[in-house]
């Protein structure tokens, strides 16, 4: 024991005693601590809790304390995890302000707080679930499928958000959002919920094989490089715009140079 | 041509009350007047013109050695490099010659403004007498002075000629008198017990299946047994719907139409009744139709009556039911024709506010 006697009064003993014994402590707590419990129905019970708390800071002032909506906003009764999911990943809602239509913005929630919404919205009552990627994606689709996929989509979708999928105007200050760069999960969700003003389009004449060709079509037409600008792809609205002004304009301008006077000697 | 450059003719000419200015004394200008600025004009040009054998082989190489595929992104648009390449070096080859061509007649060309006076427009008196009389010696000499009656007949043979294309014209397609009519434009292919089937996918469409806020592009099961691609096409034109679903309690459906629609699935035309676009723009909330063509809108929670736009008649709803099965099912044809309006239309069974 001469050793520990010998570095007792050392600068370094104290902080390396107080080390050691925060390990040892650390060491006895693994040891007696209760294993966490691992239960899948309390693991939904506790996500649906925290929906539950995090729907009454965020929501509840619109969709009522439990859901049951308000003159300010819809009940949510039955819209399912997938309205939920869609809403709030798209940064839709909780809205900012009342209007004519909930604008994209910035979603602010993590993915967890977005599953936990979505579980309690789906506990109020059944509705659509949230699509999982083999519905959406379920890949190996072949060109004939796309292709198919994009007759489904001018059929139904290009009436409002565009053949492009640019989006487009509706009356009263609504829209129809550009469907650019969107996930395939966020495109079937409003397919199945009809977010707002877009009526649903669900299994019934659309099953999921047929919503996923529509989103390979999507992905492929965007995926496609254009000869030069697109000018929104809005068809002969900018398209007018852009030959009238720029065009006749230029077309005007070069008329003005050539019937000008050149400069003069005196 | 006479080249007039005098600039004394300010006396009135003639009967002209207001003298004639002439032309503005003639000014050189810089590049005739300095042989050094005139050359670096000449070279300018030289250069323009230079360059299209550039952009043209530069044009050549971009066919041969851009991959048809190729593509780069820049300011948030995605370029196919092939096209784009081709068309800057070729337009911008164009634009070149036509800027050359356009810079030599400003600054190399002669610019000497030049005067030619108009002649008078008729001729003189002794030519047109002469013309007259030469006139007058024809028609003498082809005896139709004498023998009348031949310029008749040919009148009267080519006017008969006037019959067969008449005959002919008009046998060009059907006439539309009242059998035509009630047999085309008044009838689609939708008859009593033919399901609705969605559009493309061809799915029946059952009506548990049907969401509320839901939205079907709709045409008859029938069509896709024609395989006539021009009866298709017409066909398909004709009977296309649209088929919704609402809560009942938040529309009004008036007493004659309780049995067309099955718990709030109705099925409306999908042609609008003003010049005839295809409609699918609802929305799920106002129940509103708008047609993209002229923003005529109607309301299909109240029959399809027009809230909005030039469209003066309600849309078409097609009666429907479920057959055993529960598939929704057409309970005959449109009760009154579908799509635009045209003048022997008879509106008097459109469907108007108030209606029951």
């Amino acid at each position: 024991m001469r050793f520990l006697s010998t570095f007792r009064r050392r600068r370094a003993a104290r902080p390396l005693l107080l080390a050691f014994a925060l390990f040892v402590m650390g060491l006895l707590y693994t040891a007696a601590a209760p294993a966490p419990q691992v239960s899948a129905d309390t693991g939904t019970s506790a996500q649906v809790a925290a929906g539950k708390g995090l729907f009454q800071v965020s929501c509840a002032s619109c969709h009522g304390l439990n859901g049951e909506g308000s003159s300010a906003g819809p009940t949510l009764v039955g819209v399912g995890a997938a309205a939920a999911d869609f809403q709030v990943s798209t940064g839709r809602m909780p809205m900012a302000q009342p209007g004519a239509q909930a604008p994209r913005k910035v979603n602010t929630y993590t993915a967890e707080e977005i599953t936990a919404l979505a579980s309690y919205v789906a506990s109020l009552g059944p509705g659509p679930a949230i699509p999982s990627a083999a519905q959406y994606a379920p890949g190996n689709l072949t060109a004939e499928q796309i292709a198919r996929g994009g007759e489904l989509f001018r059929t139904n979708c290009s009436a409002c958000h565009n053949f492009e999928g640019a989006g487009g105007a509706l009356p009263g200050g609504k829209y129809a959002p550009p469907l650019k760069g969107l996930s395939g999960q966020t495109i079937f969700e409003a397919m199945r919920t009809g977010p707002q003003q877009m009526p649903v389009f669900g299994a019934g004449a659309i099953p999921d094989q047929d919503a996923a060709t529509i989103v390979a079509y999507l992905d492929q037409l965007h995926a496609q490089p254009s000869a030069g600008f697109t000018l929104g792809g809005l068809g002969p609205v900018t398209e007018g715009l852009f030959g009238w002004i720029i065009g006749i304009g230029g077309l005007c301008l070069i008329a003005i140079w050539i019937a000008s006077r050149g400069a003069r000697a005196r | 041509m006479s080249h007039d450059t005098t600039h004394d003719a300010l006396v009135p000419v003639g009967d002209h009350p207001v003298s004639d200015p002439g032309i503005e004394p003639h000014v050189p200008r810089y590049t005739d007047a300095d042989v050094a600025a005139g050359n670096n004009a000449y070279r300018r040009i030289l250069g323009l013109l230079a360059l299209v054998p550039v952009l043209a082989i530069v044009n050549a190489v971009v066919y041969f050695a851009v991959p048809r595929t190729a593509s780069f992104n820049v300011i948030g648009t995605n370029f196919n490099a092939s096209v784009l390449f081709l068309g800057l070096t070729g337009g911008l080859a164009v634009l070149l010659i036509g800027i050359a061509m356009v810079a030599w007649a400003r600054d190399i060309m002669t610019d000497q403004e030049i005067a030619e006076e108009r002649h008078p427009a008729g001729s003189s008196d002794e030519v047109r007498a002469a013309a007259l009389d030469k006139i007058n010696a024809g028609i003498a000499e082809s005896g139709v002075g004498r023998r009348k009656l031949i310029l008749a007949a040919l009148g009267g043979g080519m006017g008969a000629l006037a019959i067969p294309a008449v005959v002919l014209l008009a046998d060009m397609g059907p006439w539309p008198l009242g059998d035509e009519r009630r047999r085309t434009i008044e009838k689609t292919i939708w008859t009593e017990g033919v399901r609705l089937v969605n559009d493309v996918n061809k799915l029946p469409l059952k009506a548990s299946d049907i969401e509320l806020g839901q939205l079907v592009n709709g045409e008859p099961a029938t069509l896709f047994d024609i395989h006539d691609g021009a009866d298709f096409q017409v066909q398909r034109a004709k009977a296309a719907i649209i088929v919704v679903r609402m809560d009942p309690a938040s529309i009004k459906i008036p007493a004659s139409r309780q049995e067309w629609q099955v718990n709030g699935i109705l099925a409306y035309s999908k042609i609008c009744t003003h010049v005839g676009c295809p409609i699918s723009l609802w929305e799920q909330q106002t129940h509103h139709l708008l047609c993209p063509c002229h923003q005529s809108t109607f309301d299909l929670g109240n029959s399809g009556l027009v809230v909005f736009g030039p469209a003066a008649r309600a849309l078409p709803q097609l009666p429907i039911t479920v057959d055993a099965e529960g598939y929704l099912v057409a309970r005959g044809d449109f009760t009154v024709p579908v799509g635009p309006s045209y003048f022997e239309r008879d509106s008097s069974k459109d469907f108007k506010e108030g209606d029951q």
